[in-house]
């Protein structure tokens, strides 16, 4: 159940909208998307999928990236609750994944496995048309959403879609797949900076991840900027873990 | 589907596989032209195919002008899909435009060859009357652009892996691919366009699938630094 205050809402609700900004990130957006959902729903994690050309649900963002979830999130292509708020445009909600062995044979045992006890879909809609879907994880029996609750994420889904294509800005379907070609393309630079992180400081994937989107913060730059300097410049993905020391580490962490 | 569309257009003694694929491409996108430019980080320029002379001369006159759809979708990344020259407003390419509007041509569409921060080019796409690219049409376009990327990554093998070999076929392990990309151009100390390359090629000479040698690097079963074969 979520229980923020209007005031809350509506400060998450500007920021979602607040994407026509020269400073605007694609994959930085997309981030904060899942973690002001996760921090709606106290879910333990939340991931974004967002449709390629033929259909193809591809993970752009979560709120974890480790394997385990990350695979949650793949093999939606297949089956899942992503699949079917894709599909049907419609909401999946409180899905009880100790019976939804039949539903969904792999994705059930997978996410039940990692330790999940009940999973929801939101469909990211423009109109008629949708883009992907927001996928929320649930680890407590009892966190079920109610009818406000659902209604509440799925405006909150339908405005990040918005955002998302900066459909504001100009309303046309060459522009929508524009945007949409570009979050897809930003997701695979990530991927390709995590495997240079993890290359040249000898970390797993995950820790690298984590490396990037820290410094990120730090350093207060875009997710992309950085992971695009990881690739084309080696003193970058250095520092992206030598700039790490306990003195600026505690540096930052001060209020 | 586009690979038996390439396969179909005869080739002839001189015509490489990038001139079938922009033939292909005319045909299979209702075209008046496409062709295919080299353009990467290390400031190469080029028009490397085109499927007829106008087109030839469309894809040269961005390098001249310095400004196009081409150019565009280079910098920012994404697909710039004009449906209409004129529609657009008079301070978006202002040399170019015009210049395509007397050439006859109505709607440009442009396609970055790339994946992830490797850039290797872009696709044009040419048409003399004004719409969309409709219903399955842009999927086909983002296909003939992959076809092309891996046609130019092979170009670099001078033994070639294999045409059409798709390089999203990886299926629920693409994002191991990228992974494996980064972590070889590390190993090796190359440029991550070369990474793919040498990725591909290892997978050809093993006779191993993309995505099981991206597992492996990954896994860190496999060294491209270490394990030089």
């Amino acid at each position: 159940m979520i229980t923020a205050s209007v005031q809350q809402l509506a400060k998450i609700f500007v920021e979602i909208a607040d994407t026509l900004v020269d400073e605007f990130d694609v994959l930085d957006y997309m981030h904060m998307i899942t973690e002001r959902v996760a921090g709606l729903t106290g879910a333990p994690a939340v991931g974004m999928l967002l449709a390629d050309q033929s259909g193809r649900l591809e993970f752009v963002a979560g709120t974890d990236e480790n394997v385990t979830l990350v695979e949650l999130f793949v093999v939606q292509n297949g089956e899942g609750p992503c699949l079917d708020a894709f599909r049907t445009g419609e909401p999946v909600v409180n899905a009880d994944l100790g019976v939804a062995a039949a539903r969904w044979p792999r994705f059930a045992q997978l996410a039940a496995e990692a330790g999940y006890r009940s999973v929801h879909a939101f469909p990211m809609r423009l109109r008629r048309q949708v883009i992907g879907a927001l996928n929320v994880f649930g680890a407590n029996p009892g966190s079920d959403f109610g009818d406000d609750d659902t209604a509440l994420l799925q405006a909150l889904a339908d405005a990040a879609t918005i955002g998302l294509l900066q459909e504001r800005a100009v309303a046309r379907g060459d522009l929508l797949s524009e945007q949409l070609q570009s979050a897809l393309n930003s997701r695979v630079i990530i991927e390709q900076a995590k495997g240079a992180v993890a290359q040249a400081h000898g970390i797993g994937v995950d820790d690298a991840f984590k490396a990037i989107r820290d410094y990120a913060r730090r350093n207060n730059r875009k997710l992309t900027e950085v992971a695009n300097g990881i690739i084309t410049d080696p003193r970058l993905r250095q520092r992206v873990l030598a700039s790490r020391s306990p003195h600026q580490e505690a540096a930052h962490d001060r209020p | 589907m586009i690979r038996d569309s390439i396969q179909a257009v005869p080739s002839s003694p001189g015509t490489g596989l990038l001139h079938r694929v922009v033939a292909a491409a005319t045909g299979a996108l209702a075209a008046s032209g496409a062709g295919v430019s080299v353009m990467t980080e290390s400031g190469e320029r080029g028009v490397y195919a085109a499927s007829d002379p106008l087109t030839e001369r469309m894809e040269e006159m961005q390098f001249v002008l310095g400004e196009g759809p081409c150019w565009d979708a280079f910098t920012l990344r994404r697909p710039v899909l004009v449906p209409d020259l004129d529609g657009e407003s008079p301070d978006r390419w202002p040399m170019y435009r015009p210049a395509a509007w007397d050439s006859g041509i109505r709607a440009v569409f442009s396609f970055p060859l790339q994946m992830g921060a490797m850039r290797l080019g872009v696709l044009d796409v040419f048409r003399r009357r004004t719409g969309s690219l409709a219903g399955e049409e842009l999927a086909t376009a983002l296909a003939f652009a992959e076809v092309t990327m891996t046609a130019l990554l092979d170009q670099h093998e001078e033994a070639g892996t294999g045409a059409a070999d798709g390089l999203l076929d990886a299926g629920e392990h693409r994002a191991e691919v990228f992974q494996a990309q980064g972590m070889v151009m590390v190993q090796l100390g190359v440029p991550i366009a070369e990474a793919m390359v040498r990725m591909r090629a290892y997978a050809f000479a093993h006779g191993r699938r993309l995505d099981e040698v991206a597992r492996d690097v990954v896994a860190r079963r496999l060294d491209f630094g270490r394990d030089r074969s």
